[in-house]
């Protein structure tokens, strides 16, 4: 296949390397160091994509971050797959395969594109909203249909093959860009002895200097670029980072930059990491992004072959690709001139230059005369002929304020139409850390306003244009933020070597502020202009969107859909503001602007997660008995980020039959489960007990050495946010436990009393969670077990209930606990981690003549809830009082200090007698478990939306009581035991229950006593 | 991100190290029992929402686990200080106002 638009000569391409590729199934060639974009149009592609609405066919049109329909599925496998990637920007690699995005069932002839053209008219701007939101059930429906016709890539179905990662790093100045602003920035920041890091996101540093014939010095750019690179290169304190897009500035001079390392190589042939986020902290910043060029809005500038100027400029001198025969180029500047100059170099026909302007004397224009280039002034190209290429332009005379077209139309044939109304600088990043951009009528753009960043700008961003300017600003910019960050040499200006080299200068004539050609008929009924090719927002549209009431810039967005687009409004925005401000009589800094948030192009979610997926996306703890629960086909539930046993499935077992022979072992013999997961918090000192008395809602004062006593706490609101057992070890040293769950945010909620209300107690806190295994065995025969393995006197005369002693357990110094959360005989057994897995192995040995059961989670909240013992976040939720939980026996009546949360139980809220409160429920089919969360009511015969007056929070089968049961909250329910209640469920059965006490197994407590 | 000075670590440490905790300065009465409820829920859940600067309290939670207060612009996200627990701030919200 011959690369038909490929010129002879130059460009910055390897043509000893010649790359095979498909678009849409068909194979071209291109060469390395072409980019997607430039290999198509080399190959003669014109035809893309389709547009998202009109579904018109669309071509290329820019060479950068701004383009809007060379966006392609790009990829082999559907592992690799990237669904829209500009082709602008995605470098060419052997064998790469990339589709359309849009244009169902394929780009030359589509079914969208019948709709289009028949209800064209038909579809204005909102027309999606009006048309397809009612009945508001149906939108999904439409918008897969719509979605699939228009299309926007797809997403990869396979796991991700790639690796990522991530650096940190911290520097003096981070240079945005590596165009002539940035690399004179960067070096002499770096001169002056600074920590520079430069990123730029093509494969080249160099930016617009890639692309321009200007010579530096009397040379060749590429003479300037080498010689810069190689400096700042051998120089240890700097990193250069191209193929590096810096996506974000974020508070504090923090900068995202996501680094394509291998994308360019190819999708399976590489090894090592595709992509690598930096994260850069930086003393100073210097943005020096540029500027983009500003198409202008002409009737049919959509179809294929229309471009930017500059674009034009880009493709012939850096890919030597010349996307066209012959061209007619239109501009309201000088600076566009070097696009016809570069195209009649390249041995192609200029048809005409149409300059907006009266006239311009510039050296520009002055070169085109000399090579006998067709100039008329004061004119514009109002239409373009062609569907799927540019076949001819008609060209018009404007009067003197450019808003009418006067005279009649002449007809030119060309292929490609180049198109400038001018720059925007790339105010993008400035505006991430919400500074507003500034509008300058001087240079026809919004620059970087007021910032509280260390935040330097310069160059075209700054609306600097000019070759040797924007270099000289670098070089000063560069030496101030050094400065700036300590590099006290920084400033020095006179530096022999900070001269920026020679240019040579064109005199420019002052470029015209216009955006939106005119036409002979109205904008309404003239051929559609274009201003968002993406969305296929027309000039027409926002005029309308401003007809109807539409004013404010934000909203015209909204409604038009301008800017929404993966381009992000790069190409579009400003001349879509400036014809709303043109339309309402506004200036463009009165009509707004809008703000530019990360990321400034699509970052890859693997670059972001980085290294931090699969097994290291988040930590899981374990305890010391793990691996005796993997072998004993333990199936594991996540509290937090432990995995703790849930149930201990023998083989062919349900979980309900698990559940069943674990509750009954424990309860007619012994079970045991793994309690290490409890949060543990040593806390120390003096005033340990009175710190207690004040976090707790119980007494401390009392509570003697060698014994133990549950406890709750509350918010200062009075609502209550964990509970737990708390041991006196001696008189000034208690061991707290807390839910698996709560513990570090008890932790964190002891510290912040103690250092900030209450710093003179003398009391410290340490998280002992892992250094302690604990099992607890429970049931009538835990004693002898226990006795097997311990010489400690464990009877309930020498070791009562709410007691702990020190012994020794199966060789191993350990902590017993007489406490009980199933309400039978208990006893925890605390060991030194380590020897965890020791003590366990003993214990079930011992037990083996018992028949000595593990149990998990599941039989833990069973076995609990039988004994109506809470579990906090389970059946509390943050607005639950002691009160509420029928435990006023927990609330400490005489304590000196106002504890934590005392007050607000008087508060009147805290004092109605219909707050919801925790009863039993018995369904009345006592096969049936009620579903948790299954809200309540009084009435069962009551008009929908019903009375809802609670909910159920625990609810199992018993197999001790061999009938279900539930906890459940309910308003005024203390008071209303006996009563029946009702839940209506989501089938639409309504099931009966009634309420009783939240006890229902052994109410007297007399088998935990024993 | 903000990058923020622990005033007893004594260093620049990345946001990701500390937790807010709400504002600065709330003292808890010292006779909860002789408020009004009015003035309890005061305490209890009135805070200031100010465009500008606002004195907050934050806690270096995976580092030193101190708590600290800070002087924050909530529209710029400046950091005017940092200071230690107990002690007054040298900027004060109400001057700036």
């Amino acid at each position: 296949m011959k690369q038909i638009n490929r010129i002879d000569n130059g460009g910055r391409i390897n043509r000893q390397k010649t790359l095979v590729f498909t678009f849409n199934n068909k194979t071209y060639q291109g060469f390395e160091g072409d980019t997607l974009a430039s290999a198509l149009l080399a190959n003669g592609v014109d035809v893309v994509g389709r547009s998202f609405k009109y579904s018109r066919p669309r071509g290329i049109v820019t060479a950068d971050a701004q383009e809007p329909n060379a966006i392609f599925q790009v990829g082999s496998t559907q592992a690799t797959t990237i669904p829209n990637p500009r082709a602008t920007q995605t470098e060419l690699y052997k064998n790469l395969e990339c589709h359309s995005t849009n244009g169902w069932p394929n780009v030359d002839f589509d079914l969208m594109g019948a709709v289009g053209k028949v209800g064209g008219a038909a579809m204005p701007p909102g027309f999606y909203y009006k048309t397809f939101m009612f009945p508001q059930s149906m939108w999904m429906s439409y918008e897969k249909i719509i979605r699939k016709g228009a299309g926007l890539g797809c997403s990869p179905q396979l796991p991700d093959p790639d690796s990522y990662d991530k650096l940190h790093h911290h520097c003096d100045v981070m240079v945005v860009g590596a165009g002539p602003a940035g690399l004179s920035a960067a070096l002499s920041a770096a001169r002056a002895g600074a920590r520079v890091i430069i990123a730029d996101e093509q494969n080249e540093l160099g930016g617009s200097l890639l692309c321009t014939r200007q010579l530096l010095d009397g040379q060749t750019a590429q003479v300037w670029i080498d010689k810069t690179i190689s400096e700042l290169a051998q120089n240890k304190n700097v990193i250069l980072l191209p193929r590096s897009t810096v996506f974000g500035y974020f508070d504090h001079n923090y900068i995202g930059i996501n680094e394509r390392r291998s994308d360019h190589v190819g999708e399976l042939d590489h090894n090592g990491t595709r992509q690598r986020l930096h994260k850069v902290r930086a003393k100073q910043v210097i943005l020096a992004t540029g500027a983009h060029e500003r198409p202008l809005v002409y009737g049919n500038n959509d179809v294929p072959g229309c471009m930017l100027a500059s674009a034009i400029s880009t493709y012939i001198n850096r890919y030597a690709v010349v996307p066209g025969k012959t061209l007619a180029l239109m501009t309201t500047n000088d600076y566009a001139y070097k696009a016809a100059l570069d195209w009649h170099d390249a041995g192609r026909k200029v048809a005409l230059i149409v300059d907006t302007r009266a006239s311009s004397d510039g050296d520009m224009v002055k070169k085109a005369l000399q090579r006998g280039i067709n100039i008329v002034f004061g004119h514009a190209i109002i239409d373009v002929k062609g569907s799927k290429r540019v076949k001819s332009v008609e060209v018009a005379k404007l009067n003197d304020t450019a808003d009418k077209v006067v005279g009649a139309t002449v007809s030119y044939v060309c292929d490609t139409v180049a198109s400038s109304g001018g720059w925007s600088p790339v105010i993008h990043l400035s505006s991430h850390t919400g500074s507003r951009p500034v509008w300058r009528d001087d240079v026809q753009g919004f620059v970087p306003g007021k910032t509280v960043q260390a935040q330097h700008a310069c160059g075209g961003l700054q609306g600097v244009y000019n070759l040797s300017d924007v270099l000289k600003d670098g070089f000063s910019c560069g030496a101030i933020a050094a400065k700036e960050a300590g590099k006290v040499h920084g400033n020095d200006f006179d530096d022999h070597l900070n001269i920026s080299p020679a240019v040579d200068e064109f005199s420019e004539s002052a470029p015209m502020a216009l955006f939106h050609i005119p036409h002979f008929k109205p904008t309404s009924r003239a051929p559609k202009q274009f201003v968002d090719y993406q969305n296929d927002v027309t000039a027409a549209g926002i005029e309308m969107a401003n007809r109807e009431g539409f004013e404010s810039i934000e909203h015209v967005k909204r409604y038009t859909a301008l800017g929404f687009g993966t381009d992000q409004g790069k190409l579009g925005n400003i001349n879509g503001m400036a014809i709303t401000a043109k339309s309402l009589g506004k200036t463009i800094p009165e009509t707004g602007t809008t703000i530019f948030r990360p990321m400034y192009t699509p970052v890859t979610f693997g670059a972001l997660a980085g290294s931090d997926v699969k097994q290291l996306f988040d930590p899981a703890r374990f305890t010391a008995m793990h691996s005796w629960h993997l072998v004993n086909g333990a199936e594991f539930e996540d509290v937090g980020q432990w995995k703790r046993p849930w149930y201990f499935p023998h083989p062919g077992e349900t979980m309900q039959q698990t559940l069943r022979r674990e509750c009954l072992a424990t309860r007619n013999s012994v079970g045991i489960l793994d309690a290490s997961t409890l949060g543990k918090i040593d806390i120390q000192g003096k005033d340990a007990r009175e710190f207690l008395n004040r976090i707790y809602t119980n007494p401390w004062s009392q509570l003697a050495v060698g014994k133990c006593r549950y406890g709750v706490m509350c918010k200062e609101d009075g609502m209550v946010f964990d509970d737990g057992v708390t041991s006196c070890i001696n008189e000034s040293r208690f061991l707290m436990t807390t839910t698996t769950g709560g513990a570090p945010g008890v932790l964190a909620w002891l510290e912040l009393w103690h250092q900030t209300e209450w710093p003179e107690m003398e009391v410290y806190f340490s998280t002992v969670t892992d250094h302690w295994a604990t099992m607890t065995i429970s049931g009538p025969n835990s004693r002898k077990v226990l006795e097997k393995i311990t010489s400690a006197d464990v009877s309930n005369e020498a070791f009562p209930y709410m007691g702990w002693i020190p012994a020794q357990v199966a060789g191993v110094k350990a902590r017993i606990f007489r406490i009980s959360f199933t309400g039978e005989l208990s006893f925890e057994i605390n060991v030194q981690a380590n020897y965890g897995l020791h003590t366990w192995e003993a214990v079930i040995a011992a037990g083996k003549e018992f028949n000595i059961t593990p149990y998990g989670t599941e039989t833990m909240h069973v076995l609990r809830a039988e004994k109506g013992f809470i579990i906090i976040g389970q059946d509390t939720d943050g607005s639950v009082t002691p009160q509420d939980l029928d435990m006023n026996w927990v609330v400490g009546k005489k304590k000196e200090f106002s504890y934590l949360g005392k007050r607000s139980w008087t508060r009147i809220d805290n004092q109605r007698n219909d707050r919801k409160q925790l009863v039993g429920l018995k369904p009345k089919d006592p096969n049936f478990v009620l579903p948790e969360g299954a809200q309540i009511v009084f009435e069962k015969d009551q008009a929908i939306p019903m009375t809802m007056v609670g909910h159920v929070t625990s609810s199992y089968f018993s197999a001790c009581l061999g009938y279900s049961f539930a906890l459940a909250v309910i308003k005024g329910g203390i008071e209303r035991k006996g009563q029946s209640v009702f839940l209506p469920l989501a089938d639409g059965t309504t099931v009966e229950a009634e309420i009783c006490s939240s006890v229902f197994y052994d109410p007297k407590g007399a088998r935990q006593n024993v | 991100m903000l990058h923020i000075h622990c005033p007893y670590c004594e260093e620049y440490r990345e946001e990701e190290e500390f937790n807010v905790v709400g504002e600065a300065h709330i003292v808890r009465p010292k006779a909860p029992e002789e408020l009004s409820d009015e003035q309890w829920a005061s305490y209890l859940f009135f805070r200031k929402n100010p465009r500008g600067l606002h004195h907050e309290m934050w806690v270096h939670s995976h580092g030193c686990r101190k708590f600290f207060n800070m002087t924050r612009h909530t529209v710029t996200y400046q950091i005017m200080e940092t200071y230690k627990m107990g002690l007054k701030p040298s900027i004060s919200a109400e001057d700036t106002k």
